[in-house]
C-alpha cells in the first residue's frame, strides 16, 4: 500500500468540514437564533483554519480566518445571524473549496471581493449592535455575580492532541474571580504513570457576571470528549460551603476526594454519551470504493467456487465432504449478503446536496421554496447514488424552475406563498423509489403538445394518451422552457435523465396535475451487482433473463409453432404478442427441442415473447460487465458466471423488446 | 518506414533486449512482450457471443472475470485451426481507450519466455508480405526463422473500428 499523501488526507478532511459547515449554515437559515448551529459552523471554520495552516494551505487559512472572525461575532451575540450573512459565508465557502483545490492559484481578488461582501453583511449590523447590547445586558443583569462550581476532566490523551489545560484555566480566570483546585485523585502510582498522559482534573469555583454559556464556550473545542460539570448557585448556600475548604492544602485532598464521588454520578449519563460518540467514530472506516469492488469480485469468485464444490459433494457419497460443503455454502451465502450491505449507503448523502442547490435556486429565482425530505435513511448501492446525483439535480432544478410559481402567482392561485419540493425515498421489494414532488403549476399539456408538434416529434392533431404526452418530455431535444435560464438547459436534458435511469435498469414514472403540481418517480434496483435472473437454454448456450422483466412463461404448442412460421405472434389472452425466436437470432445451428417455451418479457406496457429451448430456473446473477471489445453487441447487457464456472450472457430486455416492437410495426405495415 | 522504425524504438524503449513470450500460431512463431502477459491457461469452456465479430467471438471465465477471447489468427488471415492438446490461452492486459482490459488470445502452442536482442530486429517489409504491415511491430530474426511481434494495439483498435459496421449489422438481430 502506498503511504497516504498528507495533502490528500487534508482535502478529504476539508471536504467533510465543508459538508458540516454547509449543513450548519443551511440549518441556521431555518432558525437564525439557533446557538448550536452557530457554534457548529464556528467550530467547523476554526478546525478548517487550523488544519489548513498545518498543511500549508496558507491562503485558505488566512481567508477562513476572516470568516471565522465574522462568525465569532455572531456567536458572541455582537452581530445577529442574518440570511444575508449566511449566503455570504456560503459563497465564501465555495471560495475556500477553490483554495483547497488550487492552493497557489492567486485567487486573492475573488477572495477580497467576498470578504468585502462579508464585511458589509457583518458591518451593516454593527450599526444595529447599538440596539443589540440591551439583549445580552438583561442576561448579564439577571446573572449579576453568580458563583459557578465547575469540575472538569480532560481525556488522558488531551495533551497529545494539543490541548493546553492551562490555557483553559487562564480563560476561566478571565471571566471573573476564580479559585482552582487540582483533583489528583486519579493520578496513579509513579510506576504506572504515563508522562504524556493527563491525569489531573480540576475543580474551579468561579464568580462571574457572565452567563453560563460563556463558561461553556471556554470548553467549546474540547467539549466532545471531556467530563464537564457546572453547578450554579449562590455561594451562601450551606451545602456548597463544604467544597470551599477544598481550596485548602492537599492534605484535605483525601476528604475532598470523597465529595467528588457522589458528584461523579450525575456526570455518569454524560459518560456513556461520550462513549457512544467514541465508538461511533471508531466504527466508521473510510474505504476506497475500488477495494470494496475487489472484495466483491473475490466474493463472487468464492460463490462460484462454492457452487462447484457443492456439485462435487452432491455427486459423492462422502458424508463429511457434504457437511463441509454445506457449511461453506452457508458461509459464502452470508458473506455475499454482508458484502451487499457494505456497499449500501443512506440516501441522506444524496439528498443533502440539494439543500444548497435549493437555497441557491431560491435566491436566483426569487421563489420561496421549502425543501422537505422523507425516508432519508433508505439505503442504496453507492454506485447508484453517485450516478443518480446528476439526474436528480436536473429534476429538482426543473421542479423549481418550471414547476413552482413566484410567491405572488401562488397567492393568486390560492396556495401558500412558499412552494414545496418533496424529495422522498422508500424501498419496495428489490427496488428503491425516489420521488421528486412539487406543488407548482404542473405540466402544461398544451405547451408540451405544441412544442412536440413544432419539433416534429408527433403529428399535428395526433391522438395521445396522457402518459404518452408526458413521456414526450423525455425525448431528446425537448425543452418547454420558453427561455433558457441560468438554471435549466445546462446541457443535461430530460432525455439524459431518462438514459441514466435506464442505464441503472430503472424506470421513470411521471404524474402531473395542472395547477396542483408534478411528481416524478424513479424506480431503481437496489444494487447493480446482483439481480434475480431466469436461466434459460437456447441451443447449447445458457442465457439469463432479468426476472424483474419476466411476465410469464408458457409452452409454444406445436400448432402455434407451425402456424407462426409466417407471422411471429402468439395470442395471449386476446392480445397479440410478437415473439422472437432466439435460436434463429443467435444462429445456434442445433435442432430445436421438441417443446419450445415462450418467456414473455415486458418493459412498461410493451411485451414481447422470447422463444427458448428450455427454462432451467431462477438464478442469483452476479453481473459482470462485458469488455469494450463487445460493446457493439447490443443484445446483451452483461454476463455472469454459472455454478459450473461457465459464462452465461444476460439478455438486454429493453433492446429485445424494441426489436420485437419493430418487427410488429413492420408486419403491420406489410399487412 | 520511418514510422515503423519509430514503433520499434517505442517497443524496445531504449533497452537492448526485450523479454517476450513466444508462441505458435498456424506454424508461425509470434512473440508478445512478457510484461503484458498475465497468465497462460489451458483451454477453458467458452461461451459464444451471438452477434459479435468472429475475431472476438466468445468469452471465458478468467478468475471470476468475464473476458473476451480473441483469435488474432483471423487478423492475419490465417485459418482457424481446431484446438489440439497443445492449445493454450494467453491472457494479456491491453490498454483499450485508456481502459486496461484483459483479453485472452488463442494460441496453438506456447513456447517460452525469452529475450530478443534489439540488434536482430527489423521493421516489417513493405512489400512481399501476406499480412498487413501495420499489424506488425517488427520481425526478429533468430536461428533460421523470423519471430513476429504483432502490434496488438493496432489489431484491436482496427477491430474496434470495424465494429462500427458490425454494430449496424447487429441491429437486424
Amino acid at each position: 500500500m502506498t503511504t497516504l499523501d498528507p495533502i490528500q488526507v487534508f482535502r478529504t478532511e476539508a471536504a467533510e468540514l465543508f459538508e458540516q459547515i454547509e449543513a450548519g449554515l443551511l440549518d441556521l437559515l431555518h432558525d437564525l437564533s439557533n446557538q448550536d448551529q452557530i457554534d457548529a459552523v464556528f467550530r467547523g471554520l476554526h478546525t478548517l483554519k487550523g488544519s489548513g495552516a498545518m498543511f500549508g494551505f496558507d491562503a485558505l487559512a488566512a481567508f477562513t480566518h476572516h470568516c471565522e472572525t465574522a462568525f465569532d461575532r455572531v456567536r458572541k451575540g455582537e452581530v445577529p445571524a442574518t440570511a444575508e450573512l449566511v449566503a455570504c459565508v456560503l459563497g465564501a465557502q465555495d471560495h475556500m473549496k477553490v483554495l483547497v483545490d488550487q492552493p497557489h492559484g492567486g485567487h486573492e481578488e475573488a477572495g477580497d471581493r467576498l470578504l468585502a461582501k462579508l464585511q458589509a453583511a457583518v458591518g451593516e449590523h454593527t450599526g444595529s449592535t447599538v440596539v443589540a447590547p440591551p439583549l445580552p445586558a438583561p442576561a448579564a443583569a439577571a446573572s449579576k455575580a453568580t458563583t459557578f462550581r465547575l469540575r472538569f476532566r480532560l481525556p488522558a490523551n488531551a495533551m497529545a492532541n494539543g490541548t493546553n489545560p492551562l490555557g483553559l484555566l487562564d480563560e476561566l480566570r478571565e471571566l471573573g474571580e476564580c479559585s482552582v483546585t487540582a483533583d489528583l485523585s486519579a493520578v496513579p502510582g509513579l510506576d504506572e504513570i504515563a508522562p504524556s498522559d493527563l491525569h489531573v482534573g480540576w475543580t474551579v469555583t468561579l464568580t462571574t457576571e457572565q452567563p453560563r454559556s460563556a463558561i461553556e464556550d471556554v470548553f467549546i473545542f474540547v467539549m466532545d470528549d471531556m467530563e464537564l460539570e457546572i453547578e450554579e448557585g449562590a455561594s451562601t448556600a450551606s451545602p456548597q460551603s463544604g467544597p470551599k475548604p477544598a481550596a485548602a492544602p492537599p492534605v484535605h485532598a483525601a476528604t475532598s476526594a470523597v465529595a467528588p464521588v457522589p458528584a461523579l454520578h450525575p456526570a455518569d449519563p454524560a459518560q456513556p454519551a461520550a462513549d457512544a460518540k467514541h465508538s461511533k467514530a471508531a466504527e466508521n472506516l473510510r474505504v476506497p470504493a475500488e477495494r470494496l469492488d475487489e472484495l466483491m469480485d473475490r466474493v463472487g469468485e468464492l460463490v462460484i467456487a462454492q457452487s462447484r464444490l457443492s456439485q462435487l459433494a452432491n455427486s459423492s457419497a462422502d458424508i463429511q465432504l457434504r457437511s463441509v460443503s454445506e457449511d461453506v455454502e452457508r458461509l459464502s451465502g452470508e458473506l455475499r449478503d454482508t458484502m451487499m450491505v457494505l456497499r449500501m449507503v443512506p440516501v441522506t448523502q444524496l439528498f443533502n446536496r440539494f439543500r444548497r442547490l435549493v437555497h441557491d435556486l431560491a435566491r436566483e429565482t426569487g421563489k420561496m421554496i421549502e425543501l422537505e425530505f422523507e425516508g432519508e435513511t433508505t439505503e442504496v448501492d453507492k454506485t447508484v447514488i453517485e450516478r443518480l446525483a446528476d439526474p436528480l439535480v436536473h429534476l429538482v432544478r426543473n421542479s423549481v424552475d418550471h414547476g413552482l410559481e413566484l410567491p405572488d402567482e401562488r397567492t393568486a392561485a390560492g396556495k401558500a406563498r412558499s412552494g414545496r419540493v418533496l424529495l422522498s425515498a422508500r424501498q419496495s421489494g428489490g427496488e428503491v423509489i425516489i420521488t421528486i414532488k412539487d406543488d407548482g403549476r404542473g405540466i402544461d399539456r398544451d405547451r408540451v403538445r405544441a412544442k412536440a408538434e413544432a419539433s416534429g416529434l408527433i403529428q399535428p392533431g395526433q391522438q395521445l394518451m396522457d402518459q404518452e404526452l408526458l413521456q414526450l418530455i423525455f425525448q431528446p431535444g425537448f425543452s418547454t422552457a420558453a427561455q433558457v435560464t441560468n438554471l435549466s438547459g445546462r446541457g443535461v436534458g430530460m432525455d439524459v435523465v431518462k438514459k441514466t435511469v435506464e442505464a441503472l435498469r430503472g424506470v421513470i414514472d411521471m404524474r402531473s396535475e395542472p395547477g396542483k403540481g408534478s411528481e416524478i418517480s424513479l424506480r431503481i434496483p437496489l444494487t447493480l451487482a446482483i439481480i434475480d435472473g431466469l436461466l434459460v437454454r437456447i441451443g447449447t448456450g445458457c442465457y439469463v433473463i432479468p426476472l424483474s422483466a419476466v411476465e410469464e412463461c408458457l409452452e409454444l404448442s406445436l400448432e402455434q409453432d407451425l402456424r407462426s412460421r409466417g407471422r411471429s405472434f402468439i395470442s395471449l389472452r386476446d392480445s397479440l404478442v410478437p415473439f422472437l425466436r432466439l435460436r434463429d437470432l443467435f444462429r445456434t445451428g442445433t435442432p430445436p427441442d421438441p417443446y419450445q417455451k415462450v418467456v414473455v418479457i415486458s418493459t412498461g406496457d410493451e411485451r414481447v415473447g422470447l422463444v427458448v429451448d428450455q427454462i432451467i430456473g431462477d438464478h442469483q446473477t452476479v453481473i459482470k460487465s462485458m469488455s469494450k471489445l463487445h460493446h457493439d453487441v447490443v443484445t446483451f447487457s452483461g454476463a455472469t458466471i454459472l455454478g459450473d464456472g461457465s459464462v452465461a450472457l444476460i439478455l438486454d430486455v429493453a433492446h429485445l423488446v424494441n426489436v420485437g416492437q419493430q418487427q410488429e410495426a413492420q408486419l403491420r405495415a406489410a399487412g | 518506414m520511418v514510422a515503423a522504425r519509430h514503433d520499434i524504438d517505442e517497443l524496445w524503449n531504449g533497452a537492448e533486449e526485450l523479454s517476450v513470450l513466444t508462441f505458435n500460431l498456424n506454424g508461425e512463431t509470434f512473440a508478445i512482450e512478457a510484461t503484458v502477459v498475465q497468465e497462460i491457461l489451458d483451454l477453458l469452456p467458452e461461451t459464444q457471443v451471438p452477434g459479435s465479430k468472429s475475431f472476438v467471438g466468445s468469452v471465458i471465465n478468467f478468475r471470476g472475470k468475464v473476458i473476451p477471447l480473441a483469435d488474432i489468427r483471423l487478423a492475419f488471415g490465417m485459418e482457424a485451426t481446431e484446438p489440439t492438446i497443445d492449445s493454450r490461452i494467453v491472457v494479456i492486459e491491453l490498454d483499450l481507450d485508456g481502459e486496461p482490459t484483459l483479453v485472452g488470445i488463442r494460441t496453438d502452442r506456447v513456447y517460452e519466455v525469452t529475450t530478443l536482442p534489439r540488434a536482430a530486429s527489423e521493421p516489417p517489409p513493405s512489400v512481399g508480405m501476406r499480412w498487413r504491415a501495420d499489424y506488425i511491430d517488427c520481425l526478429v530474426k533468430r536461428g533460421g526463422e523470423f519471430i513476429i511481434l504483432p502490434n496488438l494495439r493496432a489489431i484491436f483498435a482496427s477491430q474496434d473500428e470495424r465494429s462500427g459496421s458490425a454494430a449496424g449489422n447487429n441491429q437486424g438481430l
